[in-house]
């Protein structure tokens, strides 16, 4: 990226724009396809909500940048090492119930997330915040109901939500792992100690769980380092085709 | 019999003084079924269409488009269920509609048998074939049947906004890089003729036209509502410098209207029997999403299921006396 910046609060914020892009994205990818019609409608409200978020990070990004820089440069014309998202979100749809299960551990992160941040030092993030805490309070509301729905509705579900449960789980510490970008968030007050989110964490998905009649099985954390932009094979493919129009016609704008 | 003929005329005198017709009311059996075949082709045609412009949502070149373009195709899903409802009030259950639909029984609009092959077709989908769908929505907000005509009047203040900014798409490649220009011509040149078969065959040619007018479920003919599309649409595109691929296009200031060239019927047909560019694309994918989300709805019921069983029945009290 050309976008050069000494603004430390820059990185943060994408940081916090690319996990809503990302997962935004992949929520969007079912548009069209959902497993009944209301739901379609339903995953497509999370995708609005996500992506709207990501612009409002990325807005801010781009002022803190200045020189021209725009939400989309911050989009399309960065690398996937240059995305610093946690690789949880990038991971791809599969059947329902991993796409809900990936939502489900990332909601109860994002409410606490949101929480910590309407508190922010950074006035401006914490207004961001409070917003969307309203709305990402809604998505942990379905995504809980999904997976309840699922491990208490039939054999094949329970079966179904228990693997994508498995499935997930070895990302999720990398939520609760700090990083470079997270430890300067934390000093400078504009966010939270991510390794003091884990207990909430656990109570909110043990609770969800438990009366899924699920459960969550002991597995050991992957070696994730999402948030310095090493990532999944799987981004590169996203990015790939969300970026391919204003990479083929650089000299365009939309 | 005689009854009978008396409560058909009593009908068609109903329609004809523009009365709505209501679920309970008594109607001719031809009546209800042609409208649960419209208005179920309808909201196939809504669903169905998702897919087309859902192609772009991945590749939209802005985060501003991307949005637009997400909450756009998801419309068109809530349109789906108004319809799928609108039409459960004359007794054919959505499942069964949906059925019929994945087993090829049931139409949908042959317009989303064509491919969306570049970011522009986004413009012109929206700009073509949903003014199209307009200016047959808009004349459906008058038709007799009072659900079908309430949910067209929420549907089309909608699809209004779907044309603007389908529109503003076109407007905007129009007056971009010569690629982006070229790419706008190209979609008119491909969505034009598609877009005015959507009217369905001339008056003398469409079967069930006169009934359905007489029943005052259609109130306008298809080549009335053909031009009025063409008329209000060629100007808008005169006035973002691109041109109609039609060289016999042009204003007949006796008639007040433009003359157009003959539309290619065998294309139409052809379509419609199945073998337009992506039929059997739009089908299978809809019978996947189907098929692949069969175990999440029969989750849904089981759950549903067992949480009335689980509650205590209404009325009573929530730990009744032992006996």
């Amino acid at each position: 990226m050309k976008w050069d910046t000494c603004d430390p609060s820059v990185q943060y914020l994408l940081h916090l724009g690319d996990d809503a892009l990302v997962l935004g994205h992949r929520l969007s990818e079912w548009c069209g396809h959902g497993p009944i019609l209301e739901e379609d409608i339903a995953l497509s409200n999370l995708a609005l909500d996500l992506v709207g978020l990501a612009r409002q990070y990325y807005q801010l990004a781009a002022q803190r940048i200045s020189g021209g820089c725009t939400e989309d440069h911050l989009a399309y014309w960065r690398s996937d090492r240059e995305f610093l998202n946690h690789v949880l979100v990038e991971q791809p749809n599969g059947d329902f119930a991993d796409t809900m299960a990936r939502q489900f551990f990332f909601d109860a992160f994002h409410v606490l997330q949101l929480d910590a941040l309407q508190h922010s030092s950074d006035a401006e993030l914490a207004a961001i915040a409070r917003k969307a805490l309203k709305e990402a309070t809604y998505h942990a509301q379905h995504s809980a109901d999904w997976v309840v729905r699922l491990g208490d509705g039939t054999e094949e579900s329970h079966r179904r939500m228990s693997a994508a449960l498995a499935r997930h789980l070895p990302f999720v510490e990398e939520l609760f792992t700090a990083a470079a970008v997270d430890r300067v968030a934390f000093e400078r007050g504009w966010g939270p100690d991510v390794a003091s989110l884990r207990a909430s964490w656990l109570e909110l998905v043990g609770e969800v769980v438990a009366k899924a009649a699920l459960s969550l099985p002991v597995v050991a954390p992957k070696l994730l380092r999402g948030k310095q932009g090493i990532h999944s094979e799987s981004l590169g493919f996203l990015l790939a085709e969300m970026q391919s129009l204003p990479r083929a016609y650089p000299d365009a704008t939309w | 019999m005689a009854p009978t003929v008396d409560l058909e005329a009593r009908f068609l005198a109903y329609v004809a003084a523009e009365n709505k017709v209501e679920p309970k009311h008594w109607m001719p059996d031809a009546y209800r079924k042609t409208l649960v075949r419209q208005i179920s082709q309808h909201a196939h045609s809504e669903v169905v269409g998702m897919l087309p412009e859902a192609n772009w949502i991945t590749r939209a070149p802005s985060l501003r488009a991307k949005l637009i373009l997400l909450a756009k195709v998801q419309d068109e899903g809530g349109h789906g269920l108004y319809l799928y409802s609108a039409a459960e009030t004359l007794g054919t259950s959505r499942d069964q509609m949906i059925d019929d639909l994945l087993a090829g029984k049931a139409k949908y609009s042959s317009i989303f048998n064509y491919p969306t092959l570049t970011w522009a077709d986004m413009g012109a989908v929206g700009w073509l074939v949903d003014g199209a769908a307009i200016q047959n929505q808009v004349m459906l907000c008058r038709t007799s049947y009072g659900p079908y005509s309430r949910a067209m009047v929420r549907i089309c203040k909608e699809e209004s906004f779907h044309q603007r900014q389908g529109y503003e798409i076109m407007m905007h490649l129009a007056r971009g890089t010569q690629e982006q220009k070229a790419m706008a011509q190209d979609a008119l040149n491909r969505w034009w003729w598609p877009s005015l078969m959507m009217f369905g065959p001339s008056d003398d040619q469409s079967p069930n036209s006169a009934q359905s007018m007489a029943w005052r479920i259609k109130r306008k003919s298809n080549d009335d509502l053909r031009q009025e599309f063409i008329d209000k649409t060629v100007p808008q595109a005169e006035f973002i410098g691109l041109s109609i691929p039609d060289p016999d296009l042009k204003w007949n200031e006796e008639r007040g209207h433009y003359d157009f060239g003959a539309i290619d019927w065998s294309e139409f047909f052809a379509v419609v029997a199945g073998n337009g560019p992506c039929n059997t694309e739009r089908l299978e994918a809809r019978r996947k999403a189907h098929a692949e989300g069969a175990w999440v709805r029969e989750a849904a019921s089981a759950y549903a299921a067992k949480q009335s069983a689980r509650r205590p029945a209404a009325g009573l009290p929530a730990k009744p006396h032992a006996a």
